[in-house]
Parts: C-alpha cells; structure tokens; sequence
C-alpha cells in the first residue's frame, strides 16, 4: 500500500514537472523540440493506470494538454521553415553580394508593383483659388506698420512681472511635477483617463493652461497619450518613470484645439 | 436597379478617394473609407477591384500586423491602408519613364533584400557598404535618402535601417526572396 502511494507521488511529481516544462516553452518562446514528446508520453502512460482520484486524472489531463500546445509549436516551427518565408540570412546575403546591379534590378522589377498617385487642379479649386486670390490684399496693405506709443524709460519688480503675466510665480518644471503626480492620481485601474476629463477646469484659463502643460508632460515621457480614433477618445496614461523621448519608438506630433465654446460644452457635458 | 446605381456611386467616390493624394501619404485609411463610402465600404472596393482589373491595376491592402492576414477582421480592415497599385509587374523600359533608373532600382532591392535577410533591420552602413561595392559614393548617399524620403525604408535608432510603409504597400517580399535564392550567380 504504502508503495502505491509512493509511486503516486512519483507519478504526480513527474507530470509537475512535465507542464513546468511545457509552460516554459510555451511562455519563454524556447526552441519547442526541447520536450521529447515520446519520452514524456512514455511517462504520462506509465502512470496513467495509477490515477482514480479526480483530481489526478485532471493532472494527468493538463499535462497531455500542455504536451499537445507544444506539439502545435512544433508543428508551426516546421510549417515556417519549409516555406520559402524563411531564408538563410546567410544565403540570402552570399547572393545579394554575387548578383549583379542589373540582374537585381531587373528581379526586383518582377515584384515591384507601384502605387499609383495623381495631384491634378480641378476647375473647382481654380475657381476656389481664384476667389480667394482676389480677395487677399496686396502685401503693402497687409504689413502695415503697427502703431507704437512712446513710453519712458522706469524698473520694473518681479512682482509686477507676475502680475503682468511676463513671468511666473512657481518654475515651470515644478507645475509639471504637481499635474504629474495629479494624473498618477486620478487614473482608473487600467492605469488610464479620458484626455478631457483630466484637462477640464473651472475656468477656460485654466483648462488651457492645464491642456498645456499635459502637452509637455506627453513630449518629455512622463505619460502616454493614447488616441483612439475609431472612438474618437483620448486617454492619459502616466509612466512611474519619466520614459526620456529617444525611447519612444514612434514619436508623432498631435494638435488638439479648444475654443472657448467647446470648453462650455465639455463643461456642461461633464456636469451634467 | 437602385442597387445597381447606388454602387456605381460608390465606386466613383471610391476611385477619387484612392486615385487621388488627400494626405502627405497616398493611400485611404480603412476607417476613412467606412466614413465616406459606409460601412459596405469592403464590397465597393470589390467592385472597383474588378473594373481595374482590365486595366492592370489592383486595390491593395495593407494592414497594421506585420505578418500577412488572410481572413481580416472589421477592426483590421478600418486600420489598414488602402492603395491603388499596379497588379503586373513592370518592365524596365517602364521603370526608365517613371524616373526610375535601373541601378536606382538594384540599389533599392540590394537595401530591401539586404534587410530582409537580416530579420528585418540592418545597420545604414552595412547596406551603404553594399551599395557602394557598384555605384559611386556621392550616389549612393543620394539614393539611400530617396529610398527613405520616399517611405521605402526608414532609418530609426542608432542608424538602423526598417522596412517602411511604401515597401509593404508596393514590393511582394515573399517573390523578390524567392527570385534572388532561385537566382543564378554570375
């Protein structure tokens, strides 16, 4: 009796070890023909007449599933290298060096299927141009001298400068701290939140000054901004560590527009 | 009959929309189609398909996912870019009059069959190096910022050069490996 036991936990211990195998091919993406599928089929086989309880035989039944997810990689393994997909770098490399440039030329025209694109005026938009033209004012009338007022000479303090809206109170990099660590703040579980809903403020001032600063925290990586155009929705996603802009493998430039009156629309929409 | 006209409009509007360059990029998204055309934009584009068909052109998809999708989903189809490209191939006295010289064009499979090889990405100057082996120097600077001004390549970090966007539009990579592996050394 106590033998049988044994030769249970054996078993169990073996087919462990078999999806711990599996599992790491599968998840590691290592080479697939790294499990022996008879060896392991031998074993699952040699315990299988041991197994009654049900939860033994659910083991028994994971580990011939995992065995068969590796048995599909195999398979695809196979499938990409026989077809003409895969290639020898190395071949491939030998050639291209041995042809000639007008051999390859010539190849390469036997697979090059060219986009085809046309710019043409059509009498609408002449008409369009032409409208527009005749109402554009000469550029002597366009770049009329503004008129200046003389005004003495005085100092000034930095005070008035605030005031004036020619400096600014706190440095620039310490707002972008604080709407930082706002945003780390105000994100949902999937780490996210709606563009509008975080820029959005009492004043359209603010939401402008807010929408202005998050442009800069997106371009020096300290958050992501994901456009859903389908949805027409953006959303905001703060980074742990500010990820420095030469990381960022695409880089895109997004303008994003607030008039006034879709400030109040928003406003209301949000409050309502 | 209604059915019928309704189509024929569609195609028409389909055929100014792809012909014609709307953006910095040619081609129509997916998404923009829908827009314009409706959500039956993938029938319309059938039909048109076949109408170019006589005329040795063919609407070409590209999708988002770098490998081939053969049965696309609605979500692939409205992210992916649709062209209007030659279905045959075209013959070098063509390539002459598209501006198109022939050692700029070996130059272009050198680059693109060079990267390929390598999985993908492969340093500016090993291709340079290669290129240089047949043309002069001062030219081959001149085509490689072609290439890439064009979007058949782009050139990312550290100087790696990537397959870009017109590449995958325009080059059936699967018969330029085939045709250089089957091809005779000289």
């Amino acid at each position: 009796m106590a033998s049988k036991k044994q030769r249970k936990k054996l078993g169990s211990e073996h087919l462990m070890r078999i999806i711990d195998l599996c599992e790491s091919v599968e998840e590691r993406g290592l080479d697939p023909f790294l499990v022996e599928v008879d060896d392991v089929l031998a074993v699952v086989r040699e315990y299988f007449p041991d197994w009654e309880l049900p939860e033994e035989l659910c083991l028994d039944a994971e580990a011939v599933h995992k065995l068969a997810s590796v048995i599909k990689l195999q398979s695809d393994w196979i499938k990409r290298r026989s077809t003409s997909l895969y290639t020898d770098p190395f071949l491939l490399e030998e050639k291209i060096r041995k042809l000639g440039g007008e051999k390859l030329g010539t190849m390469f025209l036997r697979c090059w299927h060219p986009i085809v694109e046309l710019e043409q005026i059509s009498s609408h938009s002449l008409a369009e141009a032409i409208k527009y033209w005749q109402e554009l004012l000469p550029l002597r009338e366009r770049w009329l001298d503004f008129p200046t007022q003389e005004r003495a000479i005085g100092a000034t303090t930095r005070e008035e400068l605030i005031g004036q809206r020619i400096l600014v109170g706190k440095a620039f990099s310490e707002d972008l701290h604080v709407l930082w660590e706002e945003l780390k703040h105000r994100v949902d579980e999937e780490g996210k939140i709606r563009y509008w809903e975080f820029v959005e403020a009492d004043t359209y001032a603010e939401t402008i000054k807010r929408a202005f600063i998050t442009s800069f925290l997106v371009t020096y990586g300290y958050a992501n901004l994901e456009v859903h155009r389908l949805e027409e929705e953006m959303y905001l996603k703060p980074f742990d560590e500010p990820v420095p802009f030469l990381e960022k493998r695409q880089v895109t430039s997004l303008p994003v527009s607030i008039s006034f009156d879709e400030w109040k629309k928003l406003r209301e929409a949000n409050q309502g | 009959m209604k059915r019928k006209a309704y189509y024929t409009r569609k195609v028409k509007q389909a055929t100014h929309l792809l012909f014609y360059k709307h953006h910095r990029k040619p081609g129509v998204k997916g998404w923009e189609l829908k827009k314009q055309l409706g959500s039956d934009y993938p029938k319309v584009l059938d039909i048109l398909d076949g109408y170019l068909k006589s005329l040795d052109l063919q609407v070409k998809t590209v999708f988002d996912e770098e490998t081939p999708v053969e049965k696309p989903t609605r979500k692939q189809l409205d992210r992916a870019r649709f062209f209007i490209t030659l279905r045959g191939d075209v013959a070098p006295k063509e390539a002459k009059m598209m501006g198109w010289r022939i050692d700029d064009i070996a130059g272009l499979a050198i680059a693109i069959s060079y990267i390929l090889a390598k999985k993908g990405q492969a340093p500016r100057d090993e291709v340079e190096d290669l290129l240089r082996n047949k043309l002069p120097g001062w030219r081959v600077d001149v085509n490689m910022n072609r290439y890439i001004r064009s979007g058949y390549l782009a050139e990312g970090e550290n100087k790696k050069l990537y397959l870009d966007w017109r590449t995958r539009a325009e080059v059936d990579q699967k018969t330029l490996i085939d045709l250089l592996l089957g091809a005779e050394e000289q």
